[in-house]
């Protein structure tokens, strides 16, 4: 197989669990509310796909898990910065810590343990033809689901009442409530969603990319996924790019190092975080002029009676 | 008084003995690990090397163990073992090494064993494995297993004892193989999963055909086998995470130090020392020799009871580095222990440049 | 159903000091739960996690010298967040201050000069200062999220530490470990009782709580900050220059964390090496909300993180509970108080609807 192509599928698998959190994040601040706790809700994500799928065996049980596992986190941090009007920096952080610790608790019993990876797309003829056979008829269900997800997500915001409601909220919530729209509970909704990628993409990490359970694996993706979420500017489709990139700069690096070019692993490590860096100020610098930072993120509504 | 009555009772709850505790005084020894027990890696290995002291004197010891202790943040649980009555302890990783030292000079009667240290003290004993002998082992066989003559490691560290094992496997598979490559990937992380899984993908993205590793987790050995290559596992048996694929596994078996470490203690003979035994002394166990035919089985064995004899060693002189220089040669027909020990150059041949 | 919020007009000072206390204490009762949950005693953990650290003389040590960049990082913190700038990047400055004045130590090793320690404390103070003021200038320049750089800036920094250590401050003698050489008695800081572990970082953290204490209630800066966090649009109608201000508390923050990035290195740990914080930075931020953003409660505070944290290596030694377990504490103990924070500013009215 080409050399290109190989790279191609490593980066796409890199980038799937990012895109999914990504989305997630994307509707929660579409909705105005920032969470920080996305990489607690996907390290819990991951943690309990991986336990249910050693106990029943079964994939769809435990992508069920996952994904509920991380909606369930997502609804503690709903009660607290919707609900409770609290600070949304520090709930998330809170999230954050407990979700991380939390998933490590969940998981302890099941280290060591190993399972099969959910199986690949495999169409008769059409995976087999060359080259883009295995590109587009070759993945395993995460990655077609996040695509599906991201089109989705793209079309319901821009072109049905919901999604334009949400992103009125974001907008300004006052004149949303004023329009008689129930913020908080639009509010929680899009928290719930926020939560139900992330474990998605966390179990996509413990089922399908590397097939058992380590403490920590999600090594810092849910803050790069809030990263993307920020580079994205509000497009969706610019949230699948800086999924990609991220992903390629991760299996890029590695490549580098494997190819023999002599530069120090570390520089070659920092690439991601620096470029997540560039990237923001270079989308600040073209954004100059324009409130491209959703009005209302952040802050806390509270409707008065 | 309170206090070590509290601890003491801590400690026999950890232990589950309970209410069994008789008259007579039991040995309590103290296990820090740098990762989690269930690893498969290497502090799983150091923990059946706990079991099997507690299996080999039956109510003579009191075992415990602290895992995912932070090399810079490991005073305290160090000290608490001391503090608790521990009399053995052993810490099983080499950035324990300052605070060992540091805690041993507090507790003069304790006794410490330092896994892969450098420095000693009366109390302080260190103690490493000669896995690079291993590696020799397995690069034979990579080099004539493979069909592209690429062969991929991924390594965890830029410390000796990874370049020593890098090292070792190029050499042995030069040894059967002048054609052959190697190409290295830095994980910078004993256990990280994920990373490593990515570390084995790109290699084989890059035209390796055998993937080898010097990390713990089993996922370079599972990533190889999704793409149906063969690999060699390390620090455990890791054939049961790819069955097809693992050819054999560098085991470090911990069992008849730890042992012999323990009855020196309940003796009263025990000496602060360096050891650094190989495949000779059991420390290093090949695993079971699989996949492979039987010419390449064949010569892995008579390798292997080569080097335990002692006629073979991978260091032999003369030993060239990269740039082309002939190491000086300190240990009479071999490099010295010490010379592998501290390790940091690649030998001639391999194409990459030691990261700093 | 629904909850309604009231905000309350009078909220007395017994209440809000209240509300920590009461929050650490229903936060107790849940770990209880949990640990039940887990098969140990509740009691016997309470007493593993605080009664013993607090009765034993070298327990009480270790709490003070874990304590200490904890109060120290968090003060600066305090500053940030109090003026609604949310500087999420303190262990990265940290890391920075601990690898400039480590760095002094490393090529001045051997000289034995008195001007070394002063030396490397202002190293580490500048090197912090430096690696907060990039986040606040892209902030001010740019409008870029300080939360984001400030975090991606955690990871550069702790990959420059690794690459020092493994590479040019590696000490030679040590057959090539990464490790930098250990520091001369002229570049350690000293015990503040012979042959205890408490250094003199205790006595900075403390002198920075009454600093920052002062500034932020009698000084005008401190009003600025204050008003900045609080009420933005009037700070700026009243003539204070945000981007000034911003800019200052994150320089403060960060030449704080900085301070404890050396202290820690210094007084502590003795030398480099690729790993100096066991995520200080992070802890610090529980802190300072712990804290309530006030200095004397974030020194209680920093000493009941540290008590919980070395509890909670005790509880896996006698209990073999894991320390995960502390980090759900945590997680919980915040969440409590921002729960009890929303109480005490609202009152909560379960209605129909």
């Amino acid at each position: 197989m080409a050399f290109w192509l190989l790279v191609t599928l490593t980066i796409i698998t890199a980038a799937t669990p990012l895109l999914l959190a990504a989305l997630g994040e994307h509707v929660t601040e579409r909705a105005g509310v920032l969470n920080l706790g996305v990489e607690g809700m996907m390290i819990v994500g991951a943690a309990a796909a991986f336990a249910v799928a050693i106990l029943t065996g079964s994939s769809i049980l435990a992508i069920l898990a996952g994904l509920s596992a991380g909606m369930v986190l997502a609804a503690l941090f709903a009660l607290f910065a919707v609900g409770l009007a609290a600070n949304q920096v520090a709930a998330g952080l809170a999230l954050t810590i407990f979700g991380t610790g939390l998933a490590n608790l969940i998981g302890a019993g099941f280290i060591g343990m190993k399972r099969e990876t959910i199986p690949s797309l495999w169409i008769p003829g059409l995976t087999e033809l060359p080259v883009l056979g295995k590109l587009l008829f070759g993945q395993d269900p995460f990655v077609y689901a996040s695509l599906a997800l991201a089109v989705g997500i793209a079309w319901w915001l821009r072109a049905t009442r919901g999604g334009l409601v949400l992103t009125g909220i974001g907008e300004n919530h006052a004149s949303a409530h004023a329009l008689g729209h129930d913020v908080r509970r639009l509010r929680v909704l899009a928290v719930l969603f926020g939560g139900a990628c992330a474990g998605l993409g966390g179990a996509y990490l413990s089922l399908v990319y590397t097939p058992f359970w380590s403490p920590g694996m999600t090594a810092g993706r849910g803050w790069i996924a809030l990263a993307i979420v920020v580079f994205a500017g509000g497009r969706v489709w610019r949230l699948l790019l800086g999924a990609y990139l991220f992903g390629a700069m991760n299996v890029l690096q590695l490549h580098a190092q494997a190819g023999g070019i002599g530069l120090p692993s570390q520089l070659l490590s920092a690439i991601p975080y620096l470029a997540t860096i560039l990237a923001l100020v270079a989308l600040a610098l073209r954004d100059r002029r324009r409130q491209s930072a959703v009005g209302s993120l952040g802050q806390p509504f509270i409707p008065d009676r | 008084m309170k206090a070590l009555m509290t601890a003491a009772f801590g400690v026999a709850m950890a232990v589950g003995v309970g209410g069994a505790a008789m008259a007579q005084e039991k040995l309590k020894i103290g296990f820090i690990y740098v990762g989690p027990v269930g690893d498969f890696g290497w502090s799983y290995q150091h923990d059946q090397g706990r079991q099997a002291i507690e299996k080999a004197f039956p109510g003579r010891v009191e075992t415990t163990f602290v895992e995912t202790v932070p090399e810079n943040d490991s005073d305290r649980a160090i000290e608490q073992l001391a503090r608790t009555g521990h009399k053995l302890i052993f810490t099983t990783s080499f950035g324990y090494m300052e605070p060992t030292l540091r805690v041993a000079r507090r507790f003069p009667d304790v006794k410490f064993e330092h896994a892969t240290g450098v420095k000693r003290a009366p109390n302080v004993a260190t103690y490493s494995a000669k896995f690079h002998e291993g590696r020799y082992i397995i690069g034979q066989m990579a080099g004539k297993m493979t069909k592209s003559n690429t062969i991929g490691y991924v390594g965890a560290f830029p410390i000796p004892e990874v370049i020593a094992g890098i090292n070792a496997f190029y050499l042995g598979a030069k040894s059967v193989n002048p054609n052959i490559k190697i190409k290295i990937v830095w994980v910078n992380s004993w256990f990280d999963p994920p990373k490593e899984a990515d570390a084995a993908k790109v290699l084989m993205d890059q035209g390796v055909d055998i993937v080898t590793q010097h990390t713990d987790s089993p996922a370079p050995v599972q990533a190889a086998s999704a793409r149906n290559v063969l690999s060699f596992g390390q620090a455990s048996d890791m054939s049961r995470f790819a069955p097809n694929h693992v050819m054999t596994s560098i085991i470090d078996d911990w069992n008849p130090y730890y042992i012999e470490r323990t009855r020196a203690v309940l003796e009263g003979k025990w000496e602060s020392k360096d050891t650094f035994d190989g495949l000779a002394k059991g420390k290093v166990v090949m695993g079971p020799y699989r996949n492979v035919p039987d010419d390449v089985k064949k010569l892995a064995e008579t390798t292997e009871a080569a080097i335990k004899a002692g006629t073979l060693d991978p260091f032999k002189c003369p030993v060239i580095d990269q740039t082309g220089k002939t190491i000086e040669c300190k240990g009479g027909d071999r490099l010295s222990d010490e010379q592998v020990f501290g390790m940091m150059f690649y030998v001639q041949g391999i194409e990459d440049k030691v990261p700093q | 159903m629904r909850l309604d919020l009231l905000p309350r007009d009078d909220v007395s000072r017994l209440r809000e000091w209240l509300t920590p206390v009461v929050a650490f204490g229903v936060a107790l009762i849940i770990g209880g739960v949990i640990v039940w949950l887990m098969g140990r005693s509740p009691v016997r953990a309470f007493q593993v996690y605080v009664t013993e650290p607090l009765s034993q003389g070298w327990a009480v040590q270790e709490i003070l010298l874990k304590a200490t960049p904890l109060m120290l990082i968090g003060i600066g913190l305090a500053f940030c967040y109090r003026a609604d700038r949310w500087n999420i990047g303190a262990e990265g400055q940290f890391v920075i201050g601990g690898l400039c004045g480590g760095g002094v130590a490393v090529l001045t090793h051997g000289s034995g000069a008195w001007w070394v320690l002063p030396l490397m404390l202002m190293a580490g103070i500048a090197g912090g200062m430096l690696w907060a003021a990039i986040p606040a200038s892209l902030r001010n320049r740019l409008g870029v999220s300080e939360i984001l750089t400030s975090l991606m800036l955690v990871y550069m920094a702790q990959l420059l530490l690794d690459y020092m250590v493994r590479g040019p401050w590696r000490d030679p003698k040590a057959f090539n470990f990464p490790q930098s050489v250990m520091f001369d008695p002229a570049a350690t800081l000293p015990p503040l009782l012979a042959g205890g572990r408490v250094h003199w970082g205790l006595v900075f953290a403390l002198v920075a709580a009454l600093a920052a204490w002062i500034v932020l209630n009698r000084t005008l800066l401190g009003f600025g900050i204050r008003a900045l966090g609080e009420a933005p649009r009037s700070a700026r109608f009243g003539g204070f220059n945000e981007r000034r201000i911003t800019l200052v508390v994150f320089l403060m923050s960060g030449g704080l964390a900085g301070l404890a990035g050396v202290a820690e290195v210094a007084g502590q740990i003795g030398q480099l090496q690729p790993s100096i914080s066991p995520g200080y930075g992070f802890t610090a931020i529980i802190v300072a909300f712990l804290g309530r953003l006030s200095a004397p409660g974030i020194v209680l505070a920093s000493l009941v993180m540290a008590m919980i944290l070395i509890g909670a290596e005790n509880a896996q030694i006698a209990l073999k509970l894991p320390l995960d377990l502390a980090r759900v504490f945590q997680g919980v103990l915040l969440f409590c108080l921002l729960g009890g924070e929303a109480l005490t500013r609202h009152r909560v009215v379960l209605g129909r609807g």
